[in-house]
């Protein structure tokens, strides 16, 4: 058993624009099960780190518990962290955000840990559209407690520790009930298909206000048997593409001449773009509406519909919407605050 | 699988693997059962000419078994403790590790450790029967390759003769390898191995005529004669400076048989190969105080190993490039020095050198005595030429690549005296194949048809879950440096050797820099679930998942380009996705983290034997 990564990497692998190996975004070596879908989703998120140029000192993870909320430990070794208490993982994100609006938010969550305990919690945060990409690996079940079915198993899923018995309960959709919160940005991926997540997880943490990313995600070792819906090759065969991503930096210029059809290019609030080719018909990401039919639809052909569903590249975030100075409220000095004698007298003058 | 409805992503990869598939030939996948696709990739075994299994006596080492190290080394090249001096270690830049960081694992001194820290051998050596098998063997020429012959050979019951025009057995290892990179003793150990193996030896015996050797009733005669004959420079004063001026491998063997015993004070040597750097460096142990190599290329060209010259730099000589030599100077009947000019290397668009002169005066360099190490040729005055034995471009025997066997049927040549001067594990390596020829011969067998494929054998490494039988951390060890004797004391003796090799503790650090290329990661498709653990775990992207292609575009779209064409691609069957797993040769450290994190056990590490079959080892062939 390996305790250590070894130190070497590819000689020919560059650094990037702000002079970084991808080993450097990098975490501790995963002690997950060999094989679980989450191991994936932290790899990409390395990816997507390195490609969109972050400096790890400039980024924040924060978990909850769970072996998706243990991730963090195994990437981005130089970056914040912090393992809040079991599903209180967007309180400790809001606090932190509302005192360094500076850094940038990743929280990572599981199943168990958003629609379970932490239900609350994560319906407020959503509300609050607090400036992060909340991701939810989700594998069906509480893996870290032993396989348990969780509020996203579906009905009807077989998992390896309900002895046989299938789910008797009707599965929270997290993507639904976020777009029915009026979250900013709303997709869903597959930890088994890279190619779509990382434009997703690009876009999601360049996207001002709250961005979720419902990631399937499945647990090799109690919820990866045939029966369960969770299962990577159930995902494999049902899973449904809304359309491809296509992330693009602010400093590149779209190169080819798109179709108004099926091409869409959104720009966000700091005028990196997304382009979209659309595979659905009857669906623009920038309406709600027309998303929400999707869902509905690709629900009841049983199939699970992945992609970026819905975006409002316009959003205000928390901060937007409570008007906070510009300067991160940690960084304000005391001759900030305080007004001055002569400021406190006037007030006090309004109160007499 | 189901490509139909709405299953867009699955359709998506499926098109692309038809595009792939009828736009060119996609990669076949790799038949893992060809041992010679695994062999490539433990490169140092690979390539070292005799194949000796590296990795494995390396790891034997880091374990303490001195014995069983040297005895792996011993059956595949013959003179661990010649070679763990003195090989040219054609090993080291093929080494696995040079392509990870500055410097490879010091493969050659390592097997100097083995032989050095060793117990009993020789009861672990074949034995030769007491009962021959009624057929005999001349072996002409005692160097690596006729001893190399004889030891294959005497334990299957040959009865030999060794011809040498020398008073012992080692050929050039004896008359030119410089005590002070090769002591005695070292070498008569080793020669004396095989030597006890019942050899008859007709030392001081020049075979000066083949047509007589072939009627003394030699079922089977082997040439091992090397190439003896040391190039001269035919420049204007060469004749009359004649009592001044050596041919480097002649001087050499004066000075090791000590006719020769001293040299004068200022001592110019001509030429840039190792000979050139081995009589330098004599000549300051016998009496030179100024020496100068003078060599008429660029420095960087040079043919002398990079640790050969470093030797004799650290030792004062003087290196002077890109000056041709143009007359030998005399001054009242003595020679006064040699007249060099001065040229500059220009390259044509081919990369083709030539030497161009500077216009620069020319330099006259001051020498009490010079010596011309200038390249060695092959020389057989002593083969009529009436006998049916041809000889070919630079009077080099024609002989079948394979088999070592001339156009006299019962005549075979391995070492330099095949095909012109290389090193001492080449002559091993050849000889090692003539040997096995002249067995079949003997056995009225088809020399090419019947020869014995290599011992391979492949065994899992697993021993837990995730536990390996074999150490598979990667150390970040920069390479150890072997000590040498103080510059003085070596300098003041040419029989003291200079490189004092690695003591255990730093034998052993130096052998944890070995990767275990042989710990070779095999993939069974149908195990895998495609969950991507082993690609997102390996720490230098050796692993993809990608559809299919031809070779060259497939290189381009891995997780890391595979720019490194000597290395292979190791392509899957086609996996449920449409895709292959792909995983590039070139930088894979054997962690056997891919391993370590497979769900499924689709990746397994599992240690690699190979080893090459030796005419006495017979024809016991494992398959995998
Ligand atoms: C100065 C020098 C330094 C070298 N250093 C190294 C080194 O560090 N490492 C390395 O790997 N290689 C080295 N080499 C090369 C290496 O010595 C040879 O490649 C190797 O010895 C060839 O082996 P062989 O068995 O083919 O022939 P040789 O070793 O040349 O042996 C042939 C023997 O046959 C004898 N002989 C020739 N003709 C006859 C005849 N007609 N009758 C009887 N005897 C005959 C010769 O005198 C000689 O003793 C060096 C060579 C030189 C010249
Ligand atoms: C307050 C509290 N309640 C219960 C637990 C036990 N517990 C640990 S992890 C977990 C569920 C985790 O499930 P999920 O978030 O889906 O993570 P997974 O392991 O599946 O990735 C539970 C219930 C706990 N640690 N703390
Ligand atoms: S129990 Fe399941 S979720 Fe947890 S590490 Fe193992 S496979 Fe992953
Ligand atoms: S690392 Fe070890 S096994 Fe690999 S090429 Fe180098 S010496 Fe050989
Ligand atoms: S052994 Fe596996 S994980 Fe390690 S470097 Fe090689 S391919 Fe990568
Ligand atoms: S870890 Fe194993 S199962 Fe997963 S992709 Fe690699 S080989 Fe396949
Ligand atoms: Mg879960």
């Amino acid at each position: 058993m390996s305790y250590t990564k070894p130190s070497f990497s590819h000689p020919a692998l560059p650094r990037n624009k702000v002079g970084y190996l991808k080993r450097d975004y990098e975490g501790a070596i995963s002690t997950l099960c060999a094989g679980c879908g989450h191991d994936s989703i932290s790899a990409t998120i390395v990816q997507a780190c390195y490609e969109l140029n972050i400096e790890p000192h400039h980024l924040a993870k924060l978990s909850g518990i769970g072996c998706s909320s243990k991730t963090p430990t195994y990437f981005m070794s130089n970056s914040h962290g912090f393992n809040s208490v079991h599903g209180r993982m967007p309180s400790i994100a809001t606090g932190a955000n509302m005192a360094n609006k500076n850094l940038i938010y990743l929280g990572v969550s599981g199943d168990g840990d958003t629609a379970s305990i932490g239900m609350g919690q994560f319906v407020h945060v959503i509300r609050r559209n607090l400036n992060m990409t909340y991701i939810v690996m989700n594998n069906g079940c509480y893996g870290l407690t032993k396989g348990q079915d969780s509020a996203t198993a579906d009905f009807g899923s077989v998992s390896k520790s309900g002895g046989g018995e299938s789910t008797p309960f009707q599965a929270i959709d997290l993507v639904g009930m976020a777009m029915e919160l009026n979250a900013s940005f709303v997709a869903r991926s597959f930890s088994g298909d890279k190619t779509q997540l990382l434009p997703l997880l690009k876009a999601a943490m360049s996207h001002q206000g709250f961005a979720f990313i419902d990631v399937i995600s499945p647990c090799v070792t109690f919820n990866n048997n045939t029966g369960s819906t969770k299962a990577y090759d159930y995902v494999r065969d049902h899973i449904d593409v809304l359309g491809s991503l296509d992330f693009i930096p602010k400093e590149d210029e779209i190169k080819v001449d798109y179709d108004q059809g099926t091409e869409k290019v959104i720009t966000l609030f700091d005028d990196t773009k997304i382009s979209l080719s659309k595979l659905a018909q009857d669906w623009d990401p920038t309406d709600k509406y027309s998303a929400r039919d999707k869902l509905v639809q690709s629900k009841k052909d049983g199939h699970i519909l992945t992609g970026l569903l819905y975006i409002d590249p316009t959003s205000k975030d928390l901060h937007q919407i409570l008007n906070t100075v510009d300067t991160p409220l940690n960084q304000l000095q005391e001759t900030d605050l305080y007004p001055g004698d002569d400021v406190l007298e006037v007030i006090n003058q309004g109160f007499r | 699988m189901s490509i139909y409805g709405h299953n867009i992503w699955l359709i998506k990869n499926y098109m692309q693997y038809l595009f792939a598939f009828f736009k060119s030939t996609s990669m076949k996948p790799t038949n893992i059962k060809d041992p010679e696709y695994l062999h490539k990739v433990v490169d140092c075994q690979y390539a070292c000419p005799a194949h000796t299994p590296v990795p494995e006596y390396i790891r034997l080492i880091a374990e303490k078994k001195y014995t069983e190290a040297y005895m792996i080394n011993w059956d595949s090249n013959v003179f661990p403790g010649i070679l763990g001096r003195t090989c040219d270690r054609p090993c080291e830049p093929a080494c696995r590790r040079g392509r990870l960081e500055e410097e490879p694992v010091a493969i050659c001194r390592l097997k100097r450790v083995a032989a050095d820290h060793k117990g009993e051998v020789k009861h672990l050596m074949p034995q030769v029967p007491l009962v021959k098998n009624g057929k005999k063997i001349a072996l002409i020429g005692g160097g690596p390759a006729s001893l190399t012959v004889a030891r294959d050979l005497a334990p299957l019951g040959y009865e030999i003769d060794l011809y040498d025009e020398w008073s012992g057995g080692g050929g050039m290892m004896r008359t030119q390898i410089p005590s002070f990179r090769l002591p005695i003793e070292v070498l008569e150990e080793e020669v004396n191995y095989i030597l006890d193996m019942g050899i008859t030896t007709h030392f001081n015996h020049f075979v000066d005529s083949m047509k007589d050797m072939l009627t003394k009733g030699y079922d089977a005669i082997f040439v091992g004669t090397g190439a003896p004959k040391g190039r001269n420079l035919n420049i204007p004063g060469r004749v009359e400076a004649d009592a001044h001026v050596h041919i480097g491998i002649e001087w050499l063997a004066g000075v090791a048989f000590e006719h020769i015993k001293s040299v004068g004070k200022k001592v110019i040597v001509l030429g840039g190969g190792n000979t050139a750097m081995d009589c330098c460096r004599t000549s300051k142990r016998i009496g030179a105080e100024v020496v100068n190599v003078v060599v008429r290329s660029p420095f960087k060209n040079m043919k002398a190993s990079p640790w050969e010259i470093e030797d004799a730099l650290r030792e004062d000589i003087i290196i002077q490039n890109n000056m041709p030599p143009k007359e030998f100077i005399m001054e009242d009947g003595k020679l006064k020095g040699v007249l060099f000019s001065k040229v500059r290397a220009e390259y044509d668009k081919n990369g083709k050198r030539s030497l161009v002169p500077t216009g620069e005066p020319d330099v006259l360099i001051e020498a009490d005595e010079v010596i011309i190490a200038i390249g060695q040729d092959n020389s057989f005055p002593w083969i009529e030429k009436d006998i049916g034995l041809e000889l070919g471009k630079w009077d080099l025997p024609v002989l079948n690549k394979t088999t070592y066997q001339s156009t006299l049927p019962q005549v075979f040549f391995g070492g330099d005296a095949a095909f012109g001067p290389e090193n001492v594990i080449t002559a091993v390596a050849q000889a090692h194949q003539a040997a096995i020829s002249i067995d079949l011969y003997l056995s009225g067998k088809d020399l090419v048809k019947d020869r014995p494929s290599p011992y391979v054998n492949l065994v899992s490494q697993k021993m837990g879950i995730h536990e390996w039988m074999y150490d598979s951390q990667v150390v970040d060890d920069i390479r150890y440096q072997v000590p040498h004797e103080e510059k003085t004391k070596s300098l003041a003796d040419r029989k003291v050797e200079v490189e004092l090799g690695f003591d255990e503790i730093a034998g052993f650090k130096e052998a944890q820099r070995c990767l275990n290329c042989d710990a070779q990661t095999i993939f069974t498709a149908n195990r895998c679930i495609e969950c991507d653990a082993c690609m997102d775990v390996c720490p230098t992207r050796c692993i993809s998942f990608v559809p299919n292609g031809e070779e060259e575009d497939l290189r381009q779209r891995l997780s890391a380009p595979a720019d490194n064409l000597t290395q292979d691609l190791y392509v899957s069957e086609t996996l449920a996705t449409q895709r292959v797993m792909v995983k590039d040769e070139d930088v894979c450290l054997h962690c056997g983290l891919c391993a370590e994190r497979c769900p499924t056990a689709a990746w397994d590490m599992q240690m690699f034997f190979y080893n090459v079959t030796k005419a006495h080892t017979g024809c016991e062939t494992v398959t995998v």
